[in-house]
């Protein structure tokens, strides 16, 4: 299998390319533009023999691919931002149909400010629309994690639209070695399109008028249903890609140092990494902690932190989004996840990295360790929103100083 | 082209049950569609009164395959069907949109243009009933100058966007406007449409006993009258020629037409008005203005002399 050099977006663009899609459409916002810019010429050059819709807006991206899926091709499309948001409409409305569907979310803050670095307010943001949401860490498993999407969308026991997050520019426009299977082996390994209807002439099948209130409230349940059905599929996924193609993921979650494990640190995305060289790092300080990093916020893996939070002391949740007024919204899950252990383990939601606020693994250290330390002193601790504001500005004095310079 | 009714195919395609107002004009103007283009036939309908004239699943009052989606999103979710079906090598599938004034002039402007723009390969039809009915009647941007809405209670002070000359101005080969008080004349054309490939649009005028206030047995007549009396204009434009559509040939001459009042005293939306000849006047002026540009269109447009074609080849 050739080893590429791939950004994070191109990874995408092989992993679409391989599923052999036939209808993609999209419209550009960075940083998506680069997946677009390199389908596109996939499609002129004939490596990919599928039709290339250049729509006008996000709404209509979606909803072309969307109306192609309905009519039973294999679709994708991809996105960011206030793409996702102003596409927001089409996101439900392509869960509720039960429409196989692949869509790639480069991770990216929410304006105004206009903004284009990476937090994950974004993709948060469609966290109850029924879409399955995944979240990778670096770009050999933003192609896996791709490919494996049409796999996941397209399984009888689920047939829901699958999203898969990749952090702007850090993933997006950062080249890695990315390990690129042979087309013949995904061939032999992905399926042919299913789907649980198609409309057709031949079909004469009618989606999306009223239904009677109690059908549509079943039709959530059975969302549902299939959201927990996907927890199966998806580790099934995760374990024969691994026989056939030499890499697993662990599933719904991945741990690093967590067998033994006295604290947990929850984290989605590519900062992930900072935070396992930093549980590294602390360990050798003799303090044993692990990362626990989510990647597939839908379905929320109940199980495996129910698991985690019985036998550790503490769990920390690292968000790099805020339902203001509110939590994080890792931190929500969580918290609700580990209300089923009697509320014996210590918890802190910590709100970093908004806005593409750059947390390395030093201040990961210096943030756990201060946590760690509050909770052996006081033997419990819990704190639900800990804002790591940014550096310079953490004092209430400080903003205040860079405030006036503004107003 | 002569339509032979007897030839069209005899299929109940309006089911017994549907949930349509008495009179409504959707109801048969989506019979016309399917008599004039068959079953080889999918429709993409966006909110709107026809969401709701399905009637309630499992069942459909409408007897074709219905891709339902948002409101502003038809044109696109029709470009994705299109795209699908060509990649399975099945050219021959019309995927046929079915949307409202709202969902075609306003909220689903953005998608149309950009669907027209790239000359996607679909028949999109308007059901022009002049305002947003479903939600109770309030105005859209195709609302009449005058008409009473529950969103203009003392009559609206614009006059109705020109969605079909927006369309020709995007250079798409195929415009036409159609009225339900005609249905040969609308089967016709649907059937002249199908037989072109990229985009095509037809603007149907679908008076609404409900919105426009009229004894429901007279949608027909309220539809034939706003052609007879020069309001609307039934015409075509294929591929760079334009011309008026037969039955509407003789309203060029102002004398053959009806008075307008005619057809505003039928309708109560415009009731406050009648007894106001300056805003009555105001009307009159725009249908003037309406034959003007039909005629300069005429002209430009000509059959065979190519100098419309020849305007937009050169842009």
């Amino acid at each position: 299998m050739p080893l590429m050099s791939l950004t994070g977006n191109y990874a995408v663009a092989h992993a679409v390319r391989l599923a052999r899609v036939k209808v993609i459409s999209a419209y550009p916002i960075t940083p998506q533009t680069t997946i677009v810019e390199k389908l596109s010429a996939m499609v002129e050059n004939g490596e990919l023999d599928a039709k290339m819709v250049r729509v006008e807006s996000e709404h209509s991206a979606l909803a072309t691919v969307f109306g192609a899926a309905s009519a039973g091709a294999r679709a994708f499309t991809a996105t960011s931002s206030h793409g996702l948001l102003y596409m927001h409409e089409v996101v439900w409305w392509a869960a509720g149909s039960r429409i196989p569907l692949v869509m790639a979310v480069v991770t990216r803050a929410i304006g105004p400010p206009w903004n284009i670095h990476v937090d994950h307010q974004d993709i948060f943001d469609q966290r109850d629309t029924g879409w399955i949401i995944g979240i990778a860490q670096e770009n050999q498993e933003v192609l896996d994690m791709t490919l494996q999407a049409f796999k996941l969308s397209e399984d009888p026991r689920v047939y829901l639209p699958v999203m898969v997050g990749l952090d702007g520019f850090i993933l997006s426009h950062t080249r890695a070695p990315v390990d690129v299977p042979e087309q013949e082996l995904v061939d032999e390994w992905l399926p042919p399109r299913r789907q649980p209807y198609v409309i057709s002439p031949e079909s004469n099948y009618v989606m999306g008028n009223i239904a009677p209130d109690e059908v549509h409230f079943l039709m959530r349940y059975s969302m549902h249903e299939a959201m927990e059905a996907a927890k199966t599929v998806i580790k099934e996924i995760d374990k024969e890609y691994g026989e056939v193609f030499g890499r697993s993921y662990g599933g719904l979650i991945e741990c690093h140092n967590c067998d033994d494990a006295d604290y947990i640190v929850v984290i989605t995305g590519s900062w992930s990494g900072d935070a396992k060289v930093a549980s590294d790092m602390l360990r050798e300080n003799g303090y044993k902690v692990g990362v626990a990093r989510i990647r597939y916020i839908r379905p929320w893996p109940k199980e495996e932190l129910e698991e985690l939070g019985s036998r550790a002391k503490g769990i920390i949740v690292f968000d790099r989004a805020i339902s203001m007024g509110g939590y994080g919204p890792l931190y929500s899950d969580v918290a609700g996840t580990l209300y089923s252990n009697g509320g014996k383990t210590s918890l802190v939601g910590v709100i970093a990295g908004l806005a593409g606020v750059d947390v390395g693994a030093e201040t990961f250290k210096e943030t756990i360790t201060s946590i760690i330390h509050k909770i052996e002193e006081n033997g419990f601790f819990f704190e639900p929103r800990l804002w790591l504001l940014p550096k310079d500005y953490s004092s209430r004095e400080k903003m205040l100083e860079v405030a006036k310079r503004w107003l | 082209m002569v339509i032979n009714l007897r030839k069209l195919p005899d299929k109940k395609y309006i089911m017994p049950g549907n949930a349509a107002c008495p009179g409504c004009p959707e109801t048969m103007g989506l019979r016309y569609v399917k008599m004039a283009l068959g079953d080889n036939v999918v429709l993409v309908i966006p909110a709107g009164c026809s969401s709701v004239i399905q009637g309630i699943s499992p069942y459909s009052g409408i007897n074709a395959p219905i891709l339902n989606i948002v409101f502003a999103a038809a044109a696109s979710a029709a470009t994705g069907m299109k795209a699908a079906f060509e990649t399975m090598g099945r050219d021959d599938v019309h995927v046929v949109v079915w949307a409202g004034d709202g969902g075609t002039g306003d909220i689903g402007f953005q998608a149309l243009s950009g669907a027209a723009e790239r000359d996607e390969d679909i028949i999109y039809i308007c059901v022009d009933n002049e305002a947003y009915m479903n939600t109770g009647i309030q105005r859209s941007s195709l609302t009449p100058y005058g008409a009473w809405t529950t969103t203009t209670w003392k009559g609206k002070k614009e006059h109705k966007k020109n969605i079909p000359m927006i369309l020709i101005s995007h250079g798409v080969k195929y415009v036409a406007t159609a009225s339900v008080g005609y249905p040969t004349d609308f089967i016709e054309k649907l059937q002249r449409a199908s037989k072109i490939k990229g985009f095509r649009y037809i603007h149907l005028l679908a008076p609404c006993p409900v919105g426009w206030r009229f004894d429901p047995a007279l949608t027909a007549k309220v539809a034939q009258l706003a052609v007879e009396t020069g309001l609307f204009p039934l015409y075509e434009y294929i591929n760079g020629e334009f011309k008026l559509s037969p039955i509407a040939k003789r309203y060029k001459d102002p004398s053959k037409r009806r008075p307008i009042i005619e057809y505003l005293k039928l309708q109560g939306r415009y009731r406050h008005l009648l007894d106001k000849p300056e805003e009555i006047k105001k009307i009159e002026e725009y249908i003037e203005n309406t034959w003007k540009l039909i005629e300069t269109l005429e002209e430009s447009f000509a059959p065979g002399k190519d100098r419309g074609k020849k305007i937009f080849d050169a842009l």
